[in-house]
């Protein structure tokens, strides 16, 4: 079996929140999130989208790193990649830490 | 994933009390840490510098957004523009917004930041704000100074 893997560049969590900011992806990703590859074809009698819609979603997904495409034969294969989730997380939890920070200075600077 | 930070606390003080640590602008410098060049006021921009140790290089820059005492004080800002290299001045800013209201033992805060899906694709800006060891490693020697 012959498979060669594409991955998008790395991405910050911008691109990775902009491609998640839409019910679509979301929902392709969903599916993909079993860790199970699926072709356009799949995907797109999976989720009742037509193969274009699924074609450009994809794209999105796989520009922001969310997705990888394998191709095996002629086909086309898409698998969840999960780092990219993981580097978003990790964006937001250091800009949450930081406000937990400064609200418990807050609150010792009301309640003194 | 949400696209925002949303935090609430209960303040053992009256929401007065709350209402002008947040938007006196020295009382609201002295616990965010920052030294503001002036008083907030609605729609103008609000300069300074923050105060932390190691990083008294990086400006504090904001728009008041909003300021319904005591009620609703937003501004927004764009969320750790701490590289003196990168102009985030053409990002899309995030919004910061407290919600204040008046509970039986004082003041229930409400903070909610939003926005972060439309952050931009500068790789630069966004690495240097991911710059993980080094930026938590900090807040968390503050955090240990300051509460023992």
């Amino acid at each position: 079996m012959s498979s060669a893997r594409l991955h998008a560049p790395a991405t910050g969590p911008a691109e990775v929140f902009a491609a998640l900011g839409d019910p679509t992806r979301l929902s392709l990703l969903a599916n993909l999130s079993d860790g199970e590859a699926r072709s356009i074809t799949k995907l797109s009698a999976d989720t009742h989208l037509t193969r274009q819609a699924v074609t450009k979603h994809l794209h999105v997904l796989q520009q922001a790193g969310l997705v990888s495409r394998a191709r095996i034969g002629r086909e086309s294969r898409f698998a969840y990649e999960p780092a990219p989730v993981g580097t978003a997380k990790a964006y937001l939890d250091m800009v949450s830490a930081q406000w937990d920070d400064a609200l418990s200075r807050l609150r010792r600077h009301v309640e003194r | 994933m949400s696209d925002r930070i949303e935090k609430s606390i209960d303040l053992a003080a009256p929401i007065e009390t709350v209402w002008r640590a947040l938007t006196d602008h020295n009382e609201f410098g002295a616990w965010f840490r920052v030294k503001l060049d002036g008083p907030f006021v609605a729609g103008e921009i609000s300069t300074g510098h923050i105060t932390y140790p190691g990083y008294e290089h990086v400006k504090w820059r904001a728009v008041v957004q909003t300021m319904e005492a005591p009620r609703l004080f937003s501004f927004t800002w764009h969320p750790y523009a701490v590289d003196p290299a990168v102009d985030y001045s053409q990002e899309p800013p995030t919004l910061v917004e407290f919600r204040l209201e008046p509970t039986p033992t004082g003041t229930r805060l409400t903070l909610v930041e939003s926005g972060f899906d439309a952050l931009p694709s500068n790789r630069r800006a966004l690495a240097l704000r991911m710059n993980d060891g080094g930026w938590t490693q900090q807040m968390e020697n503050i955090r240990s100074h300051v509460e023992r």
